[in-house]
């Protein structure tokens, strides 16, 4: 009666506590969500359509790689739909269709099947895609929108989004703008300090509600946060990535501005522009591309806010977000390789802890 | 520093995991005796060691208690029958094992009468010295309780040769499902007491403290009354964390102290049981009574009346599981039988094995309790590193297996892992880790075997070389003699050298 059929049992343990990776990549769609709609509205409609066209392309490619090499199809992690869903955050609102399309093939097939799919991959996907754009096409890249909010008069119908996203045609100035890093750039780059360059643009209100020009999903800090809290919540992320990438960031641009504001962004605007929150919390995140423990977390988290400052001060580009990100994943193993947790027992060394020397602390 | 010191090393028990625990109503329900089976099987091999050697023949009878199986060597345990009646085989049986191979055991056909066999008590163990109480368990066959199956006597009889100074009792339980030990500590809270406090004499170890997951407050209350009286008794609740029962980690939780690694809690001056054998223990010094029953939990979800039972030796698991009412059909069928708990415990093809030792829970769980999916890759989330107990990185370690590179995979700490299932538990892609590590284990020991045997082989072949060699020569030597002298008499032959084994091996 009580006999089972099988023939090799598997080991213990013989329970789960029910994680998935599904599960695990639907929290974090969620926790993109409110960050997400707020991109949407603040946009308007090639917005959507970019978006739509980013994460189809993604899940597209993800399922032709795995036909062409005979596997089985992955689609029901979720994986792919988030690798799109992270890059399409991280365009130009208005960018068009092509890029949207190329960018989630490139984020699939080159950055993700190339090395052997779900897992294997060295670099995170969807920076691989960014910065494989904005090296390629830089202009396009960078040309933002002013916020145009769906409801509001003049904003782009359905039809009239899908004639911009599709066929791109040249923005009227009234609606191309530059980003507070672009702009702050720019104004330096023609020796004009930014104590006249910026008056009231780093407003900290003006970042918090994140009505200003920049990437699909990067402006509304407070959305991102509530969805890195809903994370930290949920226990698919821990705090020490985020915590570092934002301490690496705010510390050496306090500095510099302390020293010399003309020159230097305060804090205040490092961590609200650009791809900061979004990449403290999601990008960065990533378990693949991320060290395995927490004080290697820490490590590797500082590194990308230390170097996007780095490159957002001195470097030729605006933002440093995806290619500090990309450099750190480069040093994840040799992290991994230093920052091993000490083995119960044993020493950091690896030999066995000495028995004697504990009897006398008791 | 020292504080400091301690605290810290007791914070890094924070890893670990929290299962769902499954404990309750099983735990709640009253205790119940099981009435005597007709036939019982006494499996000869129910401890770490060396499996004893049968004291009687077929057709014997035999009285409740009397030794039926005798240790052997250093490393054993005796067997004794669990009823009176007449032994009807003696040989193989189903093991209660994962792989249902046969293993020797002891038939008993009850008659029914349940006599006992004389005695001896003995009236203050206090008065006997530690060899005397450590002879006393060894003869009742006492054997750790908790799982391991390790002859009790060895750990105690040792205990004043390794300066012991404190006596840790495991009464962490923190398997999920199991509450056999929390009902003992409810039900027969005085006799564990009693037999902690003759432990405390026989390894003259300075206190005792009793470790009991935070989960359990009516084992705590009860075993808090009992030790009223003993000021060397101390019950100590930890936090419910697994793998608390484990014995470095309630080490480390109740003492700060970190057992080195190949080491044992001895090395630090401590030494663990299971609270359940501390009431073996008392049974067997005070009342000369072996160990013939344990108390066993029933549980799952497809079991109609979930509980604590206490079984005798050698009783069928299917037989157990039916006085609890059997299996509920409305739950469709049990997706796994196990002996033992969850996380640590074995699934076995088939329940009509006997309750041995060790045994502390027959479970019959169904597929949503098991919760265990098709495998998928490893996203490297580090799940499985923040749950390790033992601070390994399961996935490198994992991957290393994969790989076929035993050798990387023992540096990450292949040998260090206790195969708690923490990191299989956790881990969001359902990689079998534990699976992974056991692989790994079995073949690291198969190759250590081979390089034994390969390198005896070598020896000898080198051996009969050299008396080959020796032996053309003298050959050729004596030929010489002979042609130089031809008159003389011929030589005797020569001896040929007899090329011994190396020691230690019997190749």
């Amino acid at each position: 009666m009580s006999t089972l059929p099988h023939a090799s049992p598997p080991a213990s343990p013989h329970a789960h506590g029910g994680a998935s990776i599904a599960r695990t990549m639907r929290h974090v769609q969620v926790a993109l969500l409110p960050a997400t709609l707020f991109g949407f509205w603040l946009f308007g409609w090639p917005a959507v359509h970019l978006f739509v066209i980013t994460v189809g392309t993604c899940v597209l490619t993800e399922l032709v790689c795995q036909r062409l090499m005979g596997l089985d199809s992955s689609f029901g992690d979720g994986s792919a739909v988030l690798t799109g869903w992270l890059l399409a955050l991280s365009l130009p609102p208005w960018a068009p269709a092509w890029i949207g399309a190329l960018g989630g093939f490139i984020a699939i097939a080159i950055g993700k099947q190339l090395f052997g799919g779900l897992g294997q991959n060295l670099f995170n996907p969807a920076m691989v895609a960014r910065v494989a754009l904005l090296v390629s096409f830089p202009v396009v890249m960078t040309q933002w929108v002013a916020p145009l909010p769906m409801t509001a008069d003049g904003a782009p119908g359905f039809g009239e989004g899908l004639w911009i996203t599709l066929a791109s045609p040249p923005l009227p100035d009234a609606i191309a703008s530059a980003s507070l890093l672009g702009h702050a750039k720019t104004e330096l780059s023609r020796g004009v300090d930014l104590l006249h360059a910026l008056g009231a643009a780093t407003d900290p209100l003006l970042s918090w509600a994140g009505a200003r020009a920049g990437s699909l999903g990067e402006t509304g800090a407070i959305f991102l946060l509530a969805g890195g809290l809903y994370l930290l919540a949920t226990g698919v992320i821990r705090w020490h990535i985020p915590l570092a990438v934002l301490a690496g960031l705010a510390i050496p641009a306090a500095i510099g501005h302390a020293l010399d504001p003309a020159h230097y962004l305060p804090a205040s605007a490092h961590l609200l522009s650009g791809a900061a929150i979004l990449g403290a919390f999601f990008i960065a995140t990533d378990y693949v591309t991320s060290p395995n423990t927490a004080f290697g977390q820490l490590v590797f988290g500082f590194g990308i806010g230390l170097l996007t400052w780095i490159i957002r001060s001195w470097g030729g580009y605006p933002e440093g977000m995806a290619f500090a990100v990309l450099l750190l994943n480069a040093l994840t193993p040799v992290i991994d390789r230093y920052c091993r947790p000490r083995i119960l027992g044993r020493t950091y060394r690896g030999a066995p802890i000495d028995a004697a020397a504990q009897r006398g602390v008791k | 520093m020292g504080f400091i010191d301690r605290f810290l090393r007791t914070r890094k028990f924070s890893r670990g995991i929290h299962p769902e625990d499954h404990k309750r109503p099983a735990a709640d329900a009253p205790l119940r005796k099981m009435p005597l089976p007709e036939r019982l099987y006494v499996p000869l091999l129910q401890h770490v060691g060396a499996p004893a050697r049968p004291a009687v023949a077929v057709g014997d009878t035999v009285s409740k208690g009397q030794r039926i199986g005798e240790p052997q060597g250093a490393i054993s345990a005796a067997i004794h029958a669990p009823t009176s009646g007449r032994i009807v085989a003696i040989g193989d049986i189903v093991a209660p094992h994962p792989s249902g191979l046969p293993v020797a055991a002891i038939t008993i056909e009850s008659d029914g009468r349940d006599e006992w066999t004389p005695l001896t008590p003995c009236a203050d163990p206090f008065a006997l010295d530690a060899a005397e109480i450590g002879r006393r368990v060894s003869a009742a066959g006492v054997v750790g309780l908790g799982g391991a199956a390790f002859p009790s006597a060895v750990k105690l009889s040792g205990g004043r040769d390794a300066n012991v100074d404190v006596l840790i009792i495991n009464g962490g339980e923190c398997e999920p499902f199991l509450s056999c030990d929390d009902r003992l500590m409810r039900d027969r809270a005085a006799d564990a007491i009693d037999g902690i406090a003759i432990m405390l004499h026989a390894t003259g170890a300075r206190e005792a403290r009793i470790g009991i997951e935070d989960n359990k407050p009516e084992a705590i209350a009860a075993m808090r009354a009992a030790a009223a009286g003993h000021a060397k008794i101390r019950v100590e609740p930890v936090p419910t964390r697994y793998p608390m029962g484990s014995e470095k980690h309630l080490v480390l939780a109740l003492t700060g102290l970190e057992v080195p690694a190949n080491g044992r809690p001895a090395d630090v001056g401590v030494v663990v049981h299971n609270v359940a054998t501390a009431a073996a223990v008392r049974d067997a010094v005070r009342f000369g009574r072996p160990l013939l029953s344990r108390l066993v939990t029933v549980n799952g979800v497809c079991v109609r009346e979930p509980g604590n039972v206490e079984v005798l030796i050698g009783t069928l698991a299917d037989a157990v599981l039916e006085f609890c009412g059997g299996v509920r059909a409305d739950r469709g069928a049990p997706a796994r039988l196990l002996l033992g708990g969850p996380m640590t415990g074995m699934q076995v093809p088939t329940l009509h094995v006997p309750v041995i030792k060790g045994s502390g829970g027959i479970l019959v769980l169904d597929r949503d309790e098991v919760g265990v999916r098709t495998p998928g890759p490893c996203i490297r989330c580090s799940t499985c590193v923040r749950a390790c107990p033992v601070g390994l990185l399961p996935l490198e370690i994992a991957r290393r297996v994969r790989a076929g590179d035993l050798d990387a995979a023992v540096k990450f700490g292949l040998k260090d892992c206790i195969a708690c299932g923490c990191c299989a538990y956790d881990c969001p892609s359902h990689i079998p880790l534990v699976q992974y590590f056991h692989h790994a284990k079995g073949e690291l020991a198969a190759r250590d075997r081979h390089k034994l045997r390969s390198e005896a082989t070598k020896t000898l072949a080198q051996a009969r070389a050299e008396r080959l060699e020796r032996e053309a020569r003298e050959k050729a030597e004596t030929a010489a003699r002979r042609k130089a002298a031809p008159d003389a008499q011929p030589a005797p032959a020569p001896r040929p050298a007899v090329a011994t084994p190396p020691a230690g091996e019997s190749a």
